[in-house]
């Protein structure tokens, strides 16, 4: 049999997990990334040269950040790795890269997707202004850039990543207004049985928590009805907390209320999707190991479902171990099963986190019809009920024929997930009924020159 | 107690189809439309959305004419225009000799009644000077233009539902039958008996026909789109060229949609993909003619199914086998202009039993000898 030919997309910590394994089976991935070096968005690397030490950058996860990164030396001349390239379509048994020298493709004969997450955005009055970030957004600018994203920063958010990035602000010496935490803090201690499945991870969740509160920053819990406002950008944030009104002087905020699984390729190829309630999303059906539903390929990290970058590194091992199973090559059957037993124990720790920080559907009930919720084709929250009712568009697709929800540059990587929850809520249907938009090629805008120049 | 007897089954939601269930309830029949999605998803809804009378095959003119007056009212008739723009459409010539093939379309054209102006060099070039240095010349049909396709046949279900059709989406047909005295259409639990059925299956329309003996060598057309992001407004026409390998235009919105070649489709699986390669190709033909796209990005490539016939004009007409029967199918990529009129032109033949443009081009019988069309899913 000649040398099967392996592709990986990502090189986060799933990616890079299955090259390592792949590699240790003797064969050559392919691993394609958009970044210019491995570690994907939770260990994005600076610039070359920038020079900051993986403990400022990284905080508590240096250590494993530095792991990661140390995979790409260890792999060299083992794995094809293509940086700067972004893999914009998928079709039968191929994908159509788009990188530094210009368009190609790849052929595979199994794939693996690593595609990662991005932050998960909702709609809210000035959302839009200059100044706004998601706070994945103010995390990268901080860890790859070295740059704050204002002087005065507040933070809004549904997740663990909320007490994490002010955290990591405040180390960098940026004034914190405040935590503004859209979940009561009563789920917190909901969450917390399970949580206390990982007590070293709990415990760093806790500390970043104790952090904010020795320096002073105001937090708030069960935030509702955020609106930022200014003249031109971000001056201040209105919000209501325990009922009362409040307000905040800011000249950035960083906001985000979850994740979102990077499905796009996994649809592309034409894997299977369900709808999975936890993470209120529709992600590719999966076996434990990461087996799609299409042969030979298969998904892991937090672009199958949202995990964390710990289950992501587990994930990718597990799923290059069902690949090398699948095409018949040797692989250690004990790993493959420890593998799946450790995913399986983060899994209650994952469950914990998401009782401590359920969805705030306030955020959807609340969003007034007058607010943007595609910005790239400047769709306001009205127009979609509009469609969702009296046009009766059922779900996502049929509204974004409508109304151009989800159709301009981002694709609906942005807003699909915030149009679905409008959708749905406006119909009175579950939130599964809403579908998903389909993805098109590209994932990711395309220029028009570079595809003749080949 | 049995299910009702409808006057009239119609099979396929595009925009033919929902205006045709429109103008029967407006007759006063009773109407049960029977799509196996949803309204306007299939080629009404994924073609590049000219409204154009320009280059059309002759015997198609006088059906396109009609139509044409139905888009202008389109606001009374479905409650919303559509996006419809009159902006003109012009076909594009890029050598000697299709300068030559748009002055002959353009004489011919005057006896139908469509009123062309040619003009070539610099003329071109003052008029447009968006265009190319690689465009010999242009023929304009001033009052062609665009429309959003997502929107039209939608609208029309609408207002046929208003009006008081059934319209029964994501209801598949597996069969249908005439039992001598009216037609069994077999749609789960969305089938439905009636005493007429009109085939607006686009490219499953062969497969309608070939129920009732009726063999048609339908093929699937799958047209490559391309849409750029929004750009600021320069193209203020619609575009085509001669050999139709390009066409493009410009929404109000900014983007430029442009298309050309074809995509990949699997009908019996009902799948269809855009093809990169293809894409490509149209982006240097597109580049030709509209140096300005240079820097701009693609945000999003499609295709979807339509029925293309050998001689690329549609079937239109009553069943030759089938008493009851009406088809319109396979328009060959050109259909979406024609929808309104289709609409008034199937109530005719399904109430009156005839009408008065002239369909007999485009009868079934010119197929009699071809084998069923196959099975799709």
């Amino acid at each position: 049999m000649a040398e099967p030919r392996v592709v990986v997309v990502g090189a986060g910590p799933a990616g890079m997990r299955a090259c390592a394994a792949l590699a240790e089976a003797g064969l050559r991935p392919v691993l394609v990334d958009e970044a210019a070096r491995p570690g994907g968005r939770i260990y994005q690397q600076p610039p070359d040269g920038a020079g900051r030490p993986a403990r400022e950058l990284y905080g508590l996860e240096a250590a494993k950040a530095t792991r990661i990164h140390a995979l790409a030396p260890a792999l060299a001349g083992r794995i094809d790795h293509r940086a700067e390239t972004l893999a914009w379509n998928c079709f039968a048994d191929a994908l159509d890269l788009l990188g530094p020298g210009g368009p190609s493709r790849v052929e595979f004969d199994a794939l693996v997707l690593a595609t990662g997450a991005t932050d998960l955005a909702l709609p809210f009055p000035g959302w839009t202004l200059p100044g706004v970030y998601a706070l994945g957004g103010a995390q990268i600018a901080l860890k790859a850039q070295g740059c704050a994203i204002g002087r005065r920063v507040a933070f809004l958010g549904a997740g663990p990543l909320l007490p994490l990035v002010a955290c990591q602000y405040l180390e960098a010496g940026v004034a914190v207004a405040a935590v503004l935490d859209a979940t009561p803090f009563l789920a917190k201690l909901r969450g917390l049985p399970r949580m206390l499945s990982a007590p070293a991870t709990l415990a760093k969740g806790m500390l970043y928590v104790a952090r904010l509160r020795r320096a002073g920053v105001p937090m708030f819990f069960d935030v509702r009805r955020p609106r930022v406002e200014g003249r031109g950008r971000v001056e201040r944030l209105r919000f209501e907390a325990g009922g009362v009104e409040r307000e905040v002087a800011c000249d950035a905020l960083g906001a985000s209320f979850g994740l979102r699984s990077e499905t796009q390729l996994a649809d592309l190829a034409g894997c299977r999707f369900e709808f999975d309630p936890r993470t209120r999303q529709h992600v590719p059906a999966r076996d434990a190991a990461g087996r799609s539903s299409r042969r030979h390929v298969y998904v892991a990290g937090d672009g199958a479902g949202i995990g964390g970058a710990d289950a992501a590194e587990l994930a990718g091992e597990r799923a290059a171990l069902a690949l090398l199973e699948d095409l018949g090559l040797s692989f250690d059957a004990n790993r493959a099963a420890w593998l799946e037993g450790s995913l399986a124990r983060l899994d209650v720790f994952r469950r914990g986190l998401e009782a401590a920080y359920p969805f705030p559907e306030h955020m959807v009930r609340d969003l007034d019809d007058a607010t943007m919720l595609c910005r790239c084709e400047g769709i306001a929250a009205g127009a979609l009920r509009e469609a969702a009712i009296a046009k009766d568009a059922g779900e996502v697709n049929r509204a974004k024929a409508f109304t151009r929800v989800g159709m301009g540059r981002c694709q609906g990587r942005m807003c699909g997930r915030a149009a679905a929850e409008v959708l749905a809520m406006a119909r009175g249907e579950a939130l599964g009924q809403a579908g998903r938009l389909r993805a098109q090629p590209p994932v990711k805008p395309i220029p028009m020159l570079p595809g003749l120049l080949s | 107690m049995s299910a009702p007897v409808f006057d009239v089954a119609i099979i396929g939601g595009g925009t033919a189809g929902c205006a045709a269930a429109l103008a029967l309830r407006q007759r006063g029949m009773s109407v049960v439309l029977l799509e196996k999605g949803a309204c306007g998803a299939m080629a009404s809804g994924t073609n590049f959305g000219g409204v154009r009378r320009q280059g059309r095959d002759f015997r198609e003119m006088p059906l396109a004419t009609r139509s044409r007056a139905l888009w202008d009212r389109l606001p009374a008739v479905v409650g919303e225009d559509c996006e419809f723009r009159a902006t003109g459409h012009i076909k594009l010539a890029r050598d000697e000799a299709e300068m030559a093939e748009l002055e002959r379309y353009a004489r011919e054209a005057r006896d139908h009644g469509l009123e062309l102006s040619v003009v070539g060099g610099n003329a071109v070039r003052a008029l447009y000077p968006w265009l190319g240095p690689k465009v010999a010349g242009a023929s304009l049909c001033a009052d062609d233009g665009q429309a959003n396709p997502r929107l039209v046949a939608p609208a029309y279900a609408r207002a046929a539902r208003a009006a008081g059709a059934e319209i029964r989406e994501f209801a598949k047909v597996e069969s249908a039958r005439w039992t001598g005295s009216l037609f069994e259409v077999d749609a789960g639990p969305a089938s439905a008996r009636a005493r007429r059925l009109v085939n607006v299956a686009g490219l499953w329309g062969g497969e309608v026909a070939g129920w009732f003996g009726e063999g048609v060598p339908i093929r699937p057309l799958c047209p490559n789109m391309v849409v750029t992001e929004p750009l600021p407004y320069f193209i203020d026409r619609s575009i085509g060229v001669c050999g139709g390998n390009v066409y493009a235009r410009q929404v109000e919105r900014g983007n430029v949609i442009f298309g050309g070649g074809r995509g990949w489709g699997d009908a019996q699986a009902g799948l269809s993909r855009p093809r990169a390669d293809v894409a490509r190709d149209a982006m240097a033909r597109a580049l030709e003619i509209l140096p300005q796209l240079r820097d701009a990005r693609i945000i999003r490539t499609w295709t979807g199914f339509d029925g293309e016939m050998p001689d690329e004009i549609p079937v239109i007409g009553p069943s030759l086998s089938t008493p009851g029967l009406v088809h319109a199918f396979g328009f060959s990529g050109h259909g979406f202009q024609l929808g309104p009129a289709m609409g008034e032109i199937l109530a005719e033949l399904v109430a009156d039993g005839r009408t008065p443009s002239p369909v007999e081009p485009f009868s079934i019988g010119r197929f009699a000898s071809a084998p069923p069309a196959p099975r799709l899913t």
